[in-house]
């Protein structure tokens, strides 16, 4: 549980909604799982709808900490600690969220690219997307082409996401998109790719829709893309 | 001269005062021995060596303007300067930045792939992409270069979010040390992955620095 700086223990279920909230954007922030579970509980107890729990408490938390992780307040470790944190809380809410009917923002494939093996940056991406209400299928690591393609060909995909850490693996987002193009299905599809080594011009000399500097941008970046694409669907109705 | 790896990791190297050289290698940190030691074996007298702090590899996209820093400030003294680092993970901009300075740097994506060969390092990727390398450097600053600025001294828990996907440690060494051996079987152990020990030698980095400080730039003005 956690304590204040007089060494006074906080007792979670004591405290009213207006200060639980903030109270686990601060254990969110530093990474506390256990507390991040009680806490969900305790306003799933007091009648509180899944999706706000999810939006309002740990997505609103997860910002917090996006914002100091870019700005270099806190650093990658920091960042995982409240990773799991976040992910405990929502191993909670996802049940839930299905049964309540939350809304569906669009569905996402993503994955990293073949021979590479990295996964933190798109495991956040995952969790964040997931958060922002958008259904993630997640391909893992060391994906060839083929997988993509499945996936997308699978059916009611809207975004592919595509992750690199390394200099030399980068390089295969373009054979993915290459394909997609062969096979005349790149259109259909929003292209979003990430990784330390990528950059904006990277991501358009590729071919993709969007280079994403890390997983709030490419939340923001998704939700951007299927605002218009929901626009044009409408204009041509 | 003597080397102290944590200053290289920390604060880099400031190039000699005496300005004797005609030619400058900006390099980094992590690989200031093993040039040091191809100046001291092929006599390279007219060639002096400033490093930037190896740490920046913990943040690469800070590395272009650290070397284009670099190059500006010693321009002016130097007839040819070349930059000793690989792309290290800054996605072509390092290159970039030395295209538009006028200078050249190590062909390859970063160390390991130099000091294996790039053609050999290449021809591994397939098989090798779930190893993590190590070179002398790195075992020597395994505790500042890896354990704690992952966090695994506070959180060791965190270990398999990062290494997870890795299988082995590769070892690359570039002088036998077995010193260095035992230590790097040690950090094999504590990432929880296979060992492998293998002697690459200064590879591409010899061949890349011979080029450039090579037998026409010596015998010119002796």
């Amino acid at each position: 549980m956690s304590e204040q700086d007089d060494g006074d223990d906080i007792i979670l279920s004591e405290l009213p909604d207006e200060e639980l909230v903030p109270q686990m954007h601060d254990d969110l922030y530093d990474g506390l799982k256990e507390e991040i579970e009680e806490a969900v509980r305790i306003l799933l107890e007091r009648g509180w709808l899944p999706y706000d729990v999810l939006t309002k408490a740990l997505v609103e938390g997860m910002r917090i900490v996006g914002i100091d992780f870019r700005d270099g307040i806190l650093f990658v470790p920091e960042v995982l600690l409240a990773a799991n944190a976040m992910k405990a809380g929502m191993a909670i809410l996802k049940p839930l969220l299905a049964e309540t009917g939350a809304p569906r923002v669009g569905r996402m494939v993503i994955g990293t690219v073949k021979g590479d093996i990295h996964d933190i940056g798109k495991n956040l991406v995952t969790m964040m997307m997931e958060g922002a209400g958008f259904e993630v299928l997640d391909l893992g690591i060391n994906n060839p082409v083929e997988n993509y393609i499945e996936a997308l060909e699978a059916g009611e995909v809207d975004i592919l996401g595509m992750s690199a850490l390394l200099t030399t693996t980068m390089p295969y987002m373009k054979v993915v998109i290459d394909t997609m193009v062969e096979k005349g299905m790149r259109d259909e599809f929003i292209v979003l790719v990430g990784g330390a080594p990528l950059n904006d011009e990277f991501g358009k000399a590729i071919g993709a829709d969007a280079y994403c500097r890390d997983a709030a941008v490419a939340v923001e970046t998704a939700k951007e893309f299927m605002s218009r694409k929901h626009n044009r669907l409408a204009a041509s109705a | 001269m003597d080397l102290d790896d944590g200053v290289l990791t920390e604060s880099g190297l400031e190039v000699a005062p005496s300005g004797k050289g005609r030619i400058l290698v900006v390099a980094c940190g992590a690989v200031a021995r093993e040039i040091l030691a191809l100046v001291r074996s092929n006599g390279w007298t007219h060639l002096d060596l400033t490093c930037l702090p190896a740490k920046l590899h913990l943040h690469p996209d800070r590395i272009p303007d650290a070397v284009s820093e670099a190059v500006t400030r010693h321009r002016e003294r130097y007839d040819d300067i070349f930059v000793a680092y690989a792309d290290c993970g800054t996605g072509g901009i390092l290159q970039a930045a030395c295209r538009e300075l006028g200078v050249e740097m190590i062909d390859g994506p970063h160390c390991y792939s130099f000091f294996d060969g790039n053609d050999r390092f290449a021809e591994r990727a397939d098989e090798e992409f779930t190893a993590f390398y190590l070179t002398d450097f790195l075992v020597r600053q395994f505790d500042a270069f890896v354990w704690k600025p992952l966090g695994l001294d506070r959180h060791p828990e965190l270990r398999d979010a990062y290494f997870g996907g890795y299988e082995k440690l590769v070892y690359q060494s570039q002088k036998e040390d077995a010193g260095l051996q035992s230590k790097a079987r040690d950090c094999a152990r504590r990432l929880g992955l296979e060992y492998e020990y293998r002697f690459t030698g200064y590879g591409d980095l010899e061949t890349s620095i011979s080029a450039f400080a090579g037998s026409d730039r010596t015998g010119a003005g002796c």
